[in-house]
């Protein structure tokens, strides 16, 4: 990860000055070429992205079933966002699933990377690296298929092994708080080795004569993490924790298998409701404002991360 | 980790490594057990599923819920129409984010900088915040409901594209410069001098798309109504809908014969995956 041509992106890529000098030969040939090379992606790109984006805006203010004509609406799709009981839960649910499944996955996969990092054969060393990060090629939803068993109340697995020390059955799908603990972690089981890959990557950034330093101050163990690692770390601390952030404010399949967003509205999400909103009540007025508003959550967290990035991560 | 350590910290330290290790295989198992779960209970009988404690090495292994998947759901349909989607991403998105990336990193034309910035900026645009007007430009072109529905849209790739610039602008600029000494077009640059020289970053960008279109569930979910158009995750959520808690291993045989060609990806292509995990992850 590493030692890999890719530079690790900072917040504004700059453009290479140098490609500005270039021979003015054959100019008109290169030039068609630049547009054909260019056309895939920078139309689909417009078709299936940028205009999308702003249909969503404009779409957002009307009314619309698909089979009637659209109505105007103004503001209210998104006044009812804000009296809809249904996407206010939502809202509310998604920032709860948001702040616990991103602070158990940083803190699991902060954990493992540090364990990693000790002294221990490399053999040992690349097998767990590959089983922690193995859910990652699996598929969300039939994962979830699988979780279902498992966290079953009456005959799934989950109960059975905490029965086993004497804890009674919990109803992990069905009761209110269980479900999002169980959506939680589901979605944690899956995602913290992404997490983890970052951190391994940013571990093996730290020079060695660092803690070599360290260690000849006597710094050691816990204090050493503390005081030295985790300021080192911070960079990388700050992506993994705002990508976490923003994978974790669109999370669907898990809640969609597992408990269809219930019981009740427990586990509803945002992006269930802009499904359902769209794609069952074919409502894609209030669809498209819910999604407006899930857009500009996401680039307020974005722009967050760029200021805060500036004032308190410590780069070397 | 800490070669200079005084003697004292030095015992301590030695005696540590065996109780992290022993976490440390802790958690590989709690992470590797649902895996190896689903496995072991795909190879019994419907009616054994349920017994607790679980087997983890069956003692009468049969095949009997691999022979009731294949009754049960179409797999080999599924199988192909996951096989073609995933395949033709894959491969259009290293032509696409190919050809792009070498013309941002390496040709002139006018506009470059507001199309780069266009490229980047959708990067960070979710999926799910343009679905509805994306399903409405598939329907307006007749696309819904048809694999080219999920294949069209997945052609351009911005983190690919970037990715590959990155590749291109790594490259040694005399090799072109050499090659069109010897008077070699704009066109035979790129396809005998770069573009060889490119697949590392394109093997990262195939393994990605691979991986992340195989397991594709909610466009899917979203664009597909009629089963015969069902990918592999669609059709098992609705297999485990049909059939409720009934037969357990035979949705899990069928959950393990959809997991093959992702682990069969994991393991050849696992470095690249990783790479290509964190830094789209991180330029997300």
């Amino acid at each position: 990860m590493t030692n890999t041509q890719i530079p690790a992106v900072r917040p504004r890529p700059a453009m290479p000055p140098a490609a500005a000098v270039r021979p003015s030969v054959r100019d008109r040939g290169a030039r068609l070429l630049a547009a054909l090379f260019l056309a895939p992606t920078v139309v689909g790109i417009v078709v299936f992205t940028a205009v999308p984006i702003i249909g969503s805006i404009v779409l957002s203010l009307f009314h619309w079933n698909v089979i009637d004509p659209p109505r105007f609406a103004g503001g209210a799709n998104y006044r009812t966002t804000f009296t809809d009981s249904t996407v206010l839960v939502s809202f509310r649910n998604t920032l709860l699933f948001m702040v616990l499944a991103v602070a158990l996955q940083l803190l699991i996969a902060l954990s493992l990377a540090l364990a990693l990092n000790g002294r221990m054969p490399v053999w040992l060393r690349s097998a767990f690296r590959s089983a922690f990060f193995f859910p990652l090629v699996l598929s969300a939803a039939s994962i979830s298929v699988v979780m279902k068993y498992l966290f079953n109340q009456d005959f799934g697995v989950v109960n059975w092994l905490i029965g086993l020390v004497g804890v009674a059955p919990v109803p992990w799908l069905t009761s209110e708080h269980a479900a999002m603990a169980t959506v939680i972690l589901v979605y944690v089981w899956q995602q913290f080795g992404f997490s983890f890959l970052l951190f391994i990557g940013g571990l093996n950034n730290i020079p060695k004569e660092i803690h070599e330093a360290a260690a000849l101050d006597g710094a050691t163990g816990l204090r050493k993490h503390l005081g030295i690692t985790l300021p080192l770390l911070s960079p990388t601390l700050l992506v993994a924790s705002v990508v976490g952030i923003i994978n974790a404010l669109q999370v669907f399949e898990q809640p969609y298998v597992l408990t269809d967003g219930g019981p009740g509205d427990a586990t509803r999400t945002v992006v269930m409701v802009i499904y359902e909103r769209a794609f069952e009540q074919l409502d894609f007025g209030e669809a498209s404002a819910v999604g407006v508003l899930l857009f500009v959550l996401i680039m307020a967290v974005t722009a967050l991360q760029f200021r805060l990035s500036r004032r308190f991560v410590h780069y070397q | 980790m800490s070669q200079a350590t005084p003697t004292l910290s030095r015992v301590r330290h030695s005696l540590t490594p065996w109780a992290r290790i022993a976490a440390l295989t802790v958690c590989a198992l709690l992470t590797l057990g649902p895996v190896i779960w689903t496995v072991a209970t795909s190879l019994r009988t419907p009616a054994q599923s349920f017994d607790l404690p679980p087997q983890i090495i069956p003692t009468h292994p049969t095949t009997a819920a691999y022979r009731g998947v294949f009754q049960q759901i179409d797999v080999w349909l599924l199988a192909l129409n996951s096989a073609l989607v995933t395949a033709l991403i894959a491969v259009g998105q290293m032509i696409t984010a190919g050809l792009a990336g070498y013309a941002f990193a390496r040709l002139e034309f006018r506009f470059k900088k507001p199309l780069f910035g266009l490229v980047l900026a959708t990067m960070m645009v979710p999926l799910q915040v343009t679905i509805v007007p994306v399903f409405l430009v598939l329907k307006s072109m007749g696309l819904t409901d048809t694999l080219l529905g999920l294949i069209i849209p997945a052609f351009p790739t911005a983190f690919g594209t970037f990715l590959m610039r990155q590749y291109f602008l790594g490259m040694p600029k005399d090799l072109g410069e050499a090659a069109m000494l010897d008077g070699a077009g704009t066109w035979r640059i790129f396809r005998s001098v770069y573009a060889p020289l490119a697949t590392p970053g394109l093997a990262i960008v195939g393994v990605l798309a691979f991986n992340y279109h195989w397991n594709e569930f909610f466009r899917p979910l979203i664009l597909e109504t009629s089963s015969q158009n069902y990918t592999l995750p669609l059709g098992l959520v609705s297999l485990q809908g049909n059939l409720g808690t009934g037969s357990i291993s035979v949705v899990l045989a069928g959950v393990v014969l959809s997991m093959l060609p992702a682990v069969a990806v994991f393991a050849v292509g696992q470095r690249p995956l990783r790479e290509g995990i964190t830094s789209a992850g991180v330029n997300r």
